[in-house]
């Protein structure tokens, strides 16, 4: 296959990738950035998405299309609770302590992924994608589908700054976000919004994983890869900025489509976690983010 | 923390050894005319990226062990395993082993699928000085890497496996091979037996793409398929396998595109009808053991499928969306009867006599086909401590593999490697 289309297959992948990260980075950048805490359990998040969406296509049997449909709706609904009350039962009874939050989402992540080897299984699961539709060009194919997880990602984040920017929900979490005492003074349940945060949070990794399920699989340990990336984008990102998580998810993506197309995957990943270092080192705010004074 | 008065302790204490002493009066312990049990140590991949062929070792062997139980044991003696998960993980591994021998007393150990863990697992055995019987079809042992006291008698090591298949493939597919393989241990052996096989008989291999074990996306690498490609060999393993060969049909699509070939880990408890694998109708697949049972089966087929609880299509029979690894699962069964037999002809009595039990093993050969041996006859090698068995090839044709073609004992054999027997224990 000549360059050309390597480096369009490359960049197709590597927006698909990107659309996948943007979306599941933003929900751990919007959980720091007003909650200031640091998910270890993301993946896992992103994971039951993926897992809920096998089990509500299951179920509900019916057309591809309809399966899907609920999927979308229903598995972030139900991580977003689980999320919920992870945050009231446990991290609010530690005061969100940064450290202490570390270890309680890393145990967190077990309990996720063990309790759903032992109810779902070891087996990777399918669940078929709404529609079938191949993208034939001269020199390849390509999923349709693939291209749909793009346009999602963009309408959802979207929707994400408008929630964020324009809405009154928004306005409590930026208020938050700049100072929480100042928040309180004001009247707002600082407590309920980081409940809502954190199972925001999840909701995002979750629709994340239901989007990428067709084109992979469910699978119990699937999480881990995405929580490095995710942690990956946001902090050369910035932790705490949204535009930031974007940019960075678009520049991790493509460069891993085209790294991994013309070299090797596990060179994207070193060059990839390379930059996180240089970004610390060097600019440790990452992109976008607010130096702390 | 105010310590606990001097009384309180001894009180305690009293108590834990009067509760040792009752529940040893309790625990079902050899007296009088029962045989004390035989405790056999099994290394499961019961989590981990193996998973899904723990699951089924687990139930294959257990089913081994009622059928074994259930005829008088090894000995006259009843037969315990004892399952301990390593997490498919290496590190773990060595100290399942360590915990199965030193903690739990077992025998010997058997089990051990994914050849990082073997290699890992194996020195530990070797440094204990007890059996350890793998059902891995891993190189590493016949090449001479482990130890005299690592066998595997249940399963043929890869390089067994490819030898057979590639006449087959230069005769029926094509001579201009584009390989797909994982990038460890077994991938490369995979890479290196059939590229050197393949030359033997006149063929190229025009591709080796070496893919990540963990890699959950595959299109990028279908790029460097060369266009002269006749044949795309594929053995992938993990969980991923199934987006590998939905992502090849996407690529590939209806236009032309090289025949295949790929190796059954690729499709290990999956369903082959699932939606999405329509690109495979028609290729062929190296099979250890035919999924779907075929109408010559061994007269002993049926019987090992109701042991195990598998259908004439490979398919639990509680579940038939459940799909067995039957592939590689015969190789726990035929490993516990290997030990039978063996320990029989040892006159085995306990641990001291373990190295004599490794001596009894290499002086075994035939292994005739059987209750005992359902994945065909098999002729052991002492010398490399490796069996021998035929390989099956299949062609999916409306979706389920059916065998096309199955292959002498002879077909496999290469040069010894290695000579165990002269080596120390």
């Amino acid at each position: 296959m000549g360059l050309g289309p390597m480096l369009l297959l490359a960049l197709m992948e590597g927006l698909v990738l990107a659309a996948v990260l943007a979306l599941a980075a933003s929900g751990l950048s919007l959980v720091f950035g007003v909650m200031r805490v640091v998910n270890v359990a993301h993946g896992a998040f992103f994971m039951l998405g993926a897992v809920a969406a096998y089990v509500v296509a299951a179920w509900l049997g019916g057309p591809r299309w309809a399966g899907f449909l609920a999927a979308l709706a229903m598995a972030p609904l139900a991580v977003a609770l689980l999320a919920m009350l992870a945050d009231i039962l446990i991290l609010r009874r530690i005061a969100h302590a940064p450290e202490a939050t570390i270890v309680a989402t890393i145990g967190l992540m077990y309990m996720i992924e063990q309790g759903t080897l032992t109810l779902f299984g070891p087996d990777a699961r399918a669940v078929a994608a709404p529609f079938d539709f191949r993208l034939q060009l001269p020199w390849f194919g390509y999923s349709g589908y693939k291209l749909f997880v793009v346009l999602a990602a963009v309408v959802l984040l979207l929707a994400l700054w408008w929630l964020m920017a324009r809405s009154k929900a928004g306005l409590v979490m930026r208020a938050t976000q700049l100072d929480p005492d100042v928040a309180r003074a004001f009247g707002i349940n600082v407590d309920r919004v980081y409940s809502g945060v954190f199972a925001f949070g999840a909701a995002l990794a979750a629709i994340a994983g239901v989007l990428i399920v067709p084109i992979q699989q469910a699978h119990y340990l699937m999480g881990a890869s995405t929580l490095l990336l995710s942690f990956i984008v946001v902090i050369i990102g910035g932790l705490g900025s949204l535009p930031g998580t974007l940019l960075a998810a678009l520049v991790i993506g493509l460069s891993d489509g085209i790294i991994s197309m013309f070299w090797s995957p596990t060179l994207a990943k070193i060059i990839a976690t390379l930059l996180v270092t240089l970004v610390l080192v060097f600019r440790p705010q990452g992109l976008f983010g607010a130096s702390r004074a | 923390m105010t310590p606990l008065p001097r009384s309180g302790r001894r009180a305690i204490l009293k108590g834990m050894g009067a509760g040792l002493l009752a529940g040893a009066g309790v625990l079902p312990v050899s007296v009088g005319a029962q045989a004390a049990p035989l405790r056999l140590g099994f290394q499961l991949h019961r989590t981990g990226i193996g998973a899904s062929y723990g699951r089924w070792y687990e139930r294959t062997t257990v089913a081994a062990l009622k059928h074994i139980n259930e005829a008088g044991g090894i000995l006259g003696r009843p037969v315990e395993i004892l399952f301990e998960d390593d997490a498919t993980d290496p590190r773990r591994g060595s100290e399942v082993v360590d915990k199965l021998v030193t903690r739990d007393k077992c025998e010997l150990v058997f089990g051990t699928l994914f050849s990082d863990v073997v290699m890992a697992s194996a020195p530990r055995a070797g440094e204990l000085k007890v059996p350890f019987l793998i059902c891995s079809e891993g190189y590493q042992l016949p090449a001479g890497d482990l130890n005299r006291w690592t066998l595997q008698p249940g399963i043929a090591d890869v390089r067994a496996q490819i030898r057979p298949m590639v006449p087959w493939i230069a005769r029926n597919l094509g001579k201009k091979v584009a390989m797909i393989f994982p990038d460890y241990a077994f991938g490369h052996d995979h890479r290196d037996f059939f590229t050197e096989t393949m030359t033997e008989h006149g063929g190229e291999v025009v591709a080796k793409i070496a893919i990540p074990p963990t890699e959950t996306s595959f299109t990028r690498y279908f790029a460097q398929i060369p266009k002269q490609a006749e044949v795309i060999y594929h053995v992938m393993v993990g969980p991923a396998v199934l987006t590998f060969v939905k992502e090849l049909g996407d690529f590939y699509g209806s236009g032309a595109r090289p025949e295949l070939f790929g190796f059954i880990d690729s499709l290990e408890a999956v369903d082959t009808t699932t939606p999405g694998l329509e690109f495979l109708e028609g290729s062929h697949f190296w099979e250890g053991h035919p999924r779907v049972k075929p109408a010559d089966a061994g007269e002993f087929e049926d019987d090992y499928r109701a042991a195990v609880g598998v259908d004439d299509k490979g398919a639990s029979l509680d579940n038939p969306a459940d799909i067995a690894t039957y592939g590689h699962m015969f190789s726990t069964w035929e490993t516990l009867f290997f030990i039978k037999q063996a320990m029989e002809a040892a006159n085995y009595a306990g641990p001291q006599d373990r190295q004599k039990l490794v001596e009894t093993m290499e002086a075994i050969t035939d292994l005739p086909y059987g209750i005992e041996h359902p994945q065909g006859a098999k002729i052991f090698n002492g010398r490399t401590h490796q069996v021998f068995t035929p390989q099956y090839i299949s062609q999916i044709r409306d979706g389920l593999p059916v065998k096309v073609h199955q292959t002498a004992i002879e077909d496999s054999y290469y040069p010894d490697a290695v000579d165990y027997t002269t080596k120390s224990f």
